[in-house]
Order: structure tokens, then C-alpha cells, then sequence
């Protein structure tokens, strides 16, 4: 029973937690990944354009609740996600046309677009807080659990409770249908394929007669896609603050070097990686272990490794052991 | 940033003679002085002051970016950090010791450092000796998490006790007691140690890796800095640091100070506050003269023209024996320590750490578009450009509130757009900095006075 307890409570803490964050930072690193990959560059912008998509989702989610338009036991967030998508990706082209094609046809080294891209960070910052405002924004509604820990405890006769959120159980699948997706369109598309060309060597895709200005348009509007439903999940998921996602900037860059940049299933495991052990190491374990151990060994303290005010530092020293011993990644020789 | 230096002109030591760059910066200078003396007649000496110190201690920021970007193309998003760490070091070089909190927890502490660099240097020599395979991996992973779990026991215990000692003033080791200029090159000191690390980490990698690592680690020692009480009290703020000027009070209590602003028909208070910050002025700007000297000496020297040729192809100068990891490695320390003393100076200044007032936007971006601005590779249009973006960040927020309202003003009173637009006049700041940097960087790429 003991065993079981600790399973609830390691599935409760742990585990759901840990997946959701993962899915979201996978989202989040597979279109820094992308960005990588075809365009050349690490875009420090990409934190606030998931600010940015999921504040367009909300307000868009905004005038379907004040429409009286619902998903009933699902957020109406869901539906408003292809409308901030497209707003998203209007977003993204006017920026590579106005900032990115310039320096994209000077063929400047990639650390001159690095450089812009942080001045474009700064923009869309800027315009996210002009719209929305800096505070806490709300959007989340419908069914708030699939699983309450009360209900979970009635079920079972456990100790422990499990609570599942409608919005983690909604990230998770959302998860596994955009990535399944994506993988298809790179494989199976005529598109994917010269995507992944380009990606290859681009003086060859272009000989072969592969439009780079087509491939690098496509490959904006899947990062607007990306990052529009990376955003919204993590703000319904948590709580939907502009300078949150400045943050959620150096756990996705870490989950993508972790894959190799330009690596997207590399970025998949890496999202995963980074969230597994940011709440491995900020869990407190003593509930845990006092169901696992006997009595007489039952711990004293939290038994918690790091703070969560470290957890920048969780990422970062996964970044640092990456780069130090294998900065290709953990899947080299291999990309998109 | 584009074209690649000439052959020596036989007087490697002396700058080019009158040309374009020259005159752009003795113009830009006297733009300069004359926007000072407007402020200074328009709105007061005072503001003038201030704005003059900040620009100061800006332009040596911009001074040590420069270096490593201007000179060798190297992206450091973490300037923050760097500055951040000098102002640690003016904590802990100038507070006096606070003895309790040494008696309760100072030596058990320094035992938990102690044994937290030995575990680590202990797995660095287990990786060293031993050979490579899963025996050593798990060998080091054991150590390591062993090491922690003894780390915390030693260290937790040490840190309630220190906390515990008046945690509303004390709560935190003090420092050293030293004088607060002596934290000006210990500062240095402390983000080089900083930017050793992360260069040998980053560095001869991808050139953006550099870049995120550098982020980081700002975001790191922010984090130590807002969390760790027993050593600058977090966000507690260290308020009250002594400093190298006088103050405005004791000089208003000194007769021969009264007497003497008296004789030239000045009121002794306004005469003080003016007289300290000149003093403050007097003293950066010994520092900067010093750091822009050293900077130009090594700009024109075998040693710079090394590092432009390295900037410029990298190949080209390996292929003539130039070590480019160890050239690269040498000037980001170097160019980070200028950024540390100026962070010193910075809390020097202010009289106080307080964590939360790093952001990246102020720390990192603005250095960064003073640089772009003023001339990357030039270190005068870099110094220049400092005091540049300092005036206009300073005295552009009251223009964009005042545009603000005149924008508005067409809107009826009460209305929730008119509400909304005016409450986000502030954060157009970000909008408008990144919007610099863009067209600055975009069309004006070799900035205001360009490197040749």
C-alpha cells in the first residue's frame, strides 16, 4: 500500500507536472530547432513570440467567451488557437520581411542575426505589453480537472491523491498530434522534403531548383504554429504573464542544444530532459520517502536538492555539461 | 567592422592622424557638452550631475563591450551579470564584518565552500585519471551526489544560524571592512573569474552558443543574488555602503564649506549636493580616462591589430599561428572586467545592492545599443556613445509621456482606450530600444563616429 502511495504521489508531483512542462518545451525548443535549422540562427525572439501567439489566442478567446461561444468541458482557447496561429504568423512574416531578409541576402555571419533577433525580442516585448498589459492574464475555462484528487482517492482507497488537469491532459495530447504532424509534413510532403534539403545544403536545394524564399515562408508559418500553441498551453497551464516567456527562453534553448540545433526530434527529447529534471531536482522527496522507507529511516528534512528559485540554474548546468562534453548534441550527425 | 587593417605604418603606437572618425567624435562630443549645459540651464545643475555620473559609468560599460565585440566580434547577452558581480564586490570589500553572524555560522560555512570545491575538483580529477566508460561516469555522478548531499548538511545548518543573527539589518556575513575604492578592481576581478568560466565553456564552439551561455549566466548570478541572505542579505537590499566622497551633511556642518560657497553667493545646501557630485564626476571620470588610455594603447598596439585580424578572418589568422581560442578567451575576461568595475562603481554610486533592479533591458541591451550606436571597433565612439544613449534614455521617457497625452488628447476623458494607452506609455522604452537597434544596425551599421 506504502508502494502504491508513493506512486500516487510521484505520478502527482512528478510525473504529470514534468510531462506537461516537457510537452510544452518540446513545442517551444522544436521551433527554435527550426529557426535553427533552416534560417541559420539561435532566435532569442522566439520566448516573447510564443508571448506573443498566446496573447493573440487570448484575445481572441476573449471575444468568443464575450460571444458566448464555447468548447463546453474544453477551454475555448482551443478554438481560438487557429485565428492567433494566423495573427502569429502575419506577425513573423512582417518581421522577416522588414528585419531578416536584408541580412538573410547579405549572407552575414549568423551571430549579426542573432543580434537583430534580440532587437526584434524587444519589439514584439514591447508591443505584447502595449496590447495586454504587464500583469496576470486569465483565460482558462471549462471542465478545471479530468481527475480530482478526491475523486482519485475515493477510486482507489489510497492515502495519496492525483489530480489531472484538463489543461495538462490537453497539452499532452495536443503534444503528440503537432509533433506527429510535423514529423509527417518533413517526411511525406514534397514541401517537408525540400525543407530538409535546404536545411541539408542550401547551395545544392537551390540548384536543384528549390525556392529558398518559399522554404524559409513555410517555415515561418510552422514556427508560428509552434510557438502560438507552445505559449497557450503554458498560459493555460500556468498563468499568462509577458515577461514569463523572456524566462522560458534559456530551458529551450538548453532542450535544443541538449538534441543538437536543428534537430527536431533531438529538441523533442530535449524539452522532456530539462523538464524531467528541473522537478526531479526542485521536488521536495520527503513525502516519498517516508512511504518508501521504514519507519526508523523516515527522513527529517524537505529533502529537496535545489530551490525552485534555482531552477534557471537546472537548465543551465544541463547546457553547460552538453556543450562541455558533447556540444553537437545527443544525436549528432544528424538533422532536420 | 567591414574592412581589414593595413600594413603597419612603421609607428605602431601612434592613432591615425585628423580624419573622418576624429572629427565625428570631437562633433558628437560638443553635441554632448552642449545637451549637459541645456539640461544644466533649462532644468538644473543637479539633473546635469546626475545624468553626467550615470553617463560615466555607462560608458565604461560601453568601453568593456567594445572590447569584445567591436574588437572581436564576440555576443555577450550577460552583462547583467558582470555587473551585477561588481556590485556584489562592493559589498563585500566595504561592509563592516558582521562578527555574530561570523561566531554562529562563519566557520562552518567556509567549510561547506571548502568541501564544495574539493568535491568538485575531486570529479575533475577522477575524470582526468581514470579511463573513460560507464564505471567512471557512475563513479563521478556518485561522488558528485554524495558530495551535494554532505554540501548541504554542512551548508544549510550554517546559513539558518547566519540568517538568524538581527535578520532586519544584519541576517548576512557583512564584508571585509576595506575601503569601497578597493572594490572597484576587486569587482573587475570577480567577472573575470565569471567570464573565465563561461568562456572556457562556450567559446571555440558555435558562435552563438556563447551568446546563450552568457545569458545564463546573468540569470544565474541574479538568482545567488536575490536567494542567498547570508551573503548580500537578497532582496533585503545592502543599503548604506560607506562611500569614497563626502556627504552632503557633513559638508553643510563644516564652517570653512559654508563660509567659502558664502563668499561666492551660493545656498550652502544646493552648494553641497553639487559639490559631492562633482566629486563623484571627478572620480569616474579618472577611471574612465585611465580605462579609455589602456584601451587605445592596446587598440594600436601588434596586440590589437592581432585581434582585428582575427575579428575580421578568423582562418586566415590561424593560419598565421595566431592561438584565436586563447586571443578570444583573453579579451571577453578581459572586456567583462571592465564591465565588472563598472558595476562596482555603479553600487558604489547608488550606496546600496539592491538584486531587483537588474534587468536585462537597463544592463545588457542599452550597453549593447550604445556600443551599435557610437561605433562598434571605435573605443571613443563606444565612451561617446554611452553618454549618448544615457541622455536620451533619461530624458526621453518624460517626452514619451508628454507625446502620449498629446496623442490622447483628441480622446474623450474616462475612456477605457485613453486609460489604457496612457498607463502603457512605459513600456514603449522596449519598444522603442529594440526599435534603435534594429534601424541603427540596419543602416548605420559602423555607428556615429565609425571605426575608421
Amino acid at each position: 500500500m506504502d508502494a502504491l502511495n508513493a506512486i500516487a504521489a510521484l505520478t502527482n508531483f512528478v510525473i504529470v507536472p514534468a510531462l506537461a512542462y516537457g510537452s510544452q518545451l518540446a513545442l517551444g525548443a522544436l521551433g527554435v530547432t527550426l529557426v535553427y535549422g533552416i534560417l541559420r540562427f539561435s532566435n532569442f525572439a522566439h520566448g516573447d513570440t510564443m508571448a506573443f501567439g498566446a496573447m493573440c489566442t487570448i484575445l481572441v478567446t476573449w471575444t468568443m467567451q464575450a460571444a458566448g461561444i464555447g468548447a463546453g468541458p474544453l477551454p475555448t482557447a482551443l478554438l481560438a488557437l487557429p485565428f492567433g496561429i494566423a495573427l502569429t504568423a502575419l506577425w513573423l512574416l512582417a518581421t522577416d520581411r522588414v528585419v531578416y531578409r536584408f541580412y538573410r541576402r547579405q549572407r552575414v555571419p549568423s551571430i549579426v542575426l542573432v543580434i537583430v533577433s534580440a532587437g526584434v525580442m524587444f519589439v514584439t516585448n514591447g508591443v505584447v505589453r502595449f496590447v495586454i498589459g504587464p500583469g496576470d492574464r486569465n483565460f482558462d475555462d471549462g471542465e478545471r480537472f479530468i481527475v480530482t484528487a478526491r475523486e482519485f482517492r475515493e477510486l482507489t482507497g489510497l492515502r495519496e491523491g492525483l489530480a489531472i488537469k484538463t489543461s495538462q491532459g490537453i497539452t499532452v495530447l495536443t503534444a503528440i498530434v503537432v509533433v506527429a504532424l510535423l514529423f509527417w509534413f518533413l517526411n511525406r510532403t514534397r514541401t517537408g522534403k525540400s525543407m530538409r534539403a535546404y536545411s541539408d545544403n542550401e547551395d545544392l536545394a537551390r540548384l536543384s531548383g528549390i525556392d529558398p524564399e518559399r522554404v524559409v515562408l513555410v517555415t515561418w508559418l510552422i514556427v508560428a504554429a509552434l510557438a502560438t500553441i507552445a505559449g497557450t498551453l503554458y498560459g493555460l497551464d500556468k498563468s499568462f504573464r509577458p515577461f514569463v516567456y523572456f524566462q522560458l527562453l534559456l530551458p529551450l534553448f538548453a532542450a535544443a542544444v541538449i538534441g543538437g540545433l536543428g534537430n527536431p526530434l533531438g529538441a523533442i527529447a530535449g524539452g522532456f530532459i530539462v523538464a524531467f529534471a528541473e522537478v526531479t531536482i526542485t521536488y521536495a522527496w520527503k513525502k516519498v520517502a517516508t512511504y518508501l522507507l521504514p519507519d526508523e529511516l523516515a527522513p527529517s528534512g524537505l529533502l529537496q536538492m535545489i530551490s525552485t528559485d534555482y531552477k534557471v540554474a537546472i537548465s543551465f548546468t544541463i547546457l553547460v555539461i552538453v556543450l562541455l562534453f558533447r556540444p553537437t548534441g545527443l544525436f549528432r550527425g544528424q538533422s532536420l | 567592422m567591414a574592412s581589414t587593417d593595413t600594413v603597419s605604418t612603421g609607428k605602431p603606437h601612434a592613432p591615425p592622424a585628423r580624419d573622418v572618425p576624429t572629427r565625428r567624435a570631437a562633433l558628437l562630443a560638443t553635441v554632448l557638452v552642449i545637451l549637459l549645459l541645456v539640461t544644466g540651464f533649462v532644468q538644473s545643475w543637479n539633473t546635469a550631475l546626475i545624468i553626467l555620473n550615470m553617463g560615466l559609468i555607462s560608458a565604461v560599460m560601453a568601453l568593456g563591450v567594445n572590447l569584445q565585440w567591436g574588437l572581436a566580434g564576440l555576443f555577450n547577452v550577460g552583462i547583467m551579470g558582470f555587473v551585477a558581480l561588481g556590485g556584489l564586490a562592493a559589498v563585500l570589500m566595504s561592509m563592516p564584518p558582521v562578527t555574530a553572524a561570523w561566531s554562529v555560522g562563519g566557520g562552518r560555512l567556509a567549510a561547506a565552500l571548502a568541501f564544495g570545491a574539493a568535491v568538485v575538483a575531486g570529479a575533475a580529477l577522477l575524470r582526468r585519471r581514470t579511463a573513460p566508460g560507464r564505471t567512471r561516469a557512475a563513479g563521478m555522478f556518485v561522488l558528485l551526489l554524495a558530495g551535494f548531499a554532505v554540501f548541504r548538511w554542512l551548508l544549510d545548518p550554517a546559513v539558518a544560524a547566519i540568517e538568524s543573527v538581527n535578520p532586519s539589518a544584519g541576517g548576512y556575513l557583512g564584508g571585509l571592512g576595506l575601503p569601497i575604492l578597493l572594490s572597484w578592481p576587486v569587482g573587475g576581478l570577480f567577472a573575470a573569474g565569471a567570464a573565465w568560466l563561461i568562456g572556457r565553456t562556450a567559446l571555440g564552439l558555435r558562435s552563438d552558443y556563447l551568446a546563450i551561455a552568457t545569458l545564463g549566466i546573468a540569470e544565474i548570478v541574479l538568482a545567488v543574488l536575490k536567494n542567498e541572505d547570508w551573503l548580500s542579505r537578497g532582496v533585503k537590499n545592502v543599503s548604506g555602503l560607506p562611500r569614497p566622497v563626502p556627504y552632503e551633511v557633513e559638508l553643510q556642518a563644516s564652517a570653512t564649506f559654508v563660509e567659502r560657497t558664502g563668499r561666492l553667493g551660493l545656498d550652502p545646501v544646493q552648494a553641497s549636493t553639487l559639490t559631492v557630485k562633482l566629486a563623484w564626476a571627478g572620480l569616474f571620470t579618472v577611471v574612465l580616462l585611465m580605462l579609455l588610455w589602456l584601451a587605445q594603447r592596446a587598440l594600436y598596439s601588434p596586440w590589437g591589430r592581432m585581434m582585428r585580424a582575427i575579428r575580421d578572418n578568423e582562418t586566415a589568422a590561424a593560419a598565421m599561428g595566431k592561438n584565436v581560442g586563447a586571443r578570444h578567451l583573453q579579451v571577453f575576461v578581459l572586456g567583462s572586467a571592465i564591465c565588472g568595475i563598472a558595476g562596482a562603481m555603479l553600487t558604489t554610486l547608488d550606496g546600496q545592492l539592491t538584486p531587483g533592479s537588474y534587468q536585462p533591458l537597463r544592463f545588457t541591451f542599452l550597453i549593447w545599443i550604445m556600443v551599435i550606436v557610437g561605433g562598434s571597433g571605435n573605443n571613443v565612439g563606444a565612451v561617446l556613445g554611452g553618454f549618448l544613449i544615457w541622455f536620451l534614455w533619461v530624458q526621453v521617457e518624460p517626452i514619451g509621456q508628454w507625446l502620449m497625452v498629446l496623442l490622447t488628447s483628441g480622446l474623450a476623458d474616462g475612456s477605457a482606450l485613453k486609460a489604457h494607452l496612457l498607463g502603457s506609455a512605459a513600456h514603449m522604452r522596449l519598444m522603442t530600444m529594440g526599435a534603435i537597434l534594429l534601424l541603427v544596425f540596419r543602416f548605420s551599421p559602423r555607428g556615429l563616429v565609425p571605426e575608421r
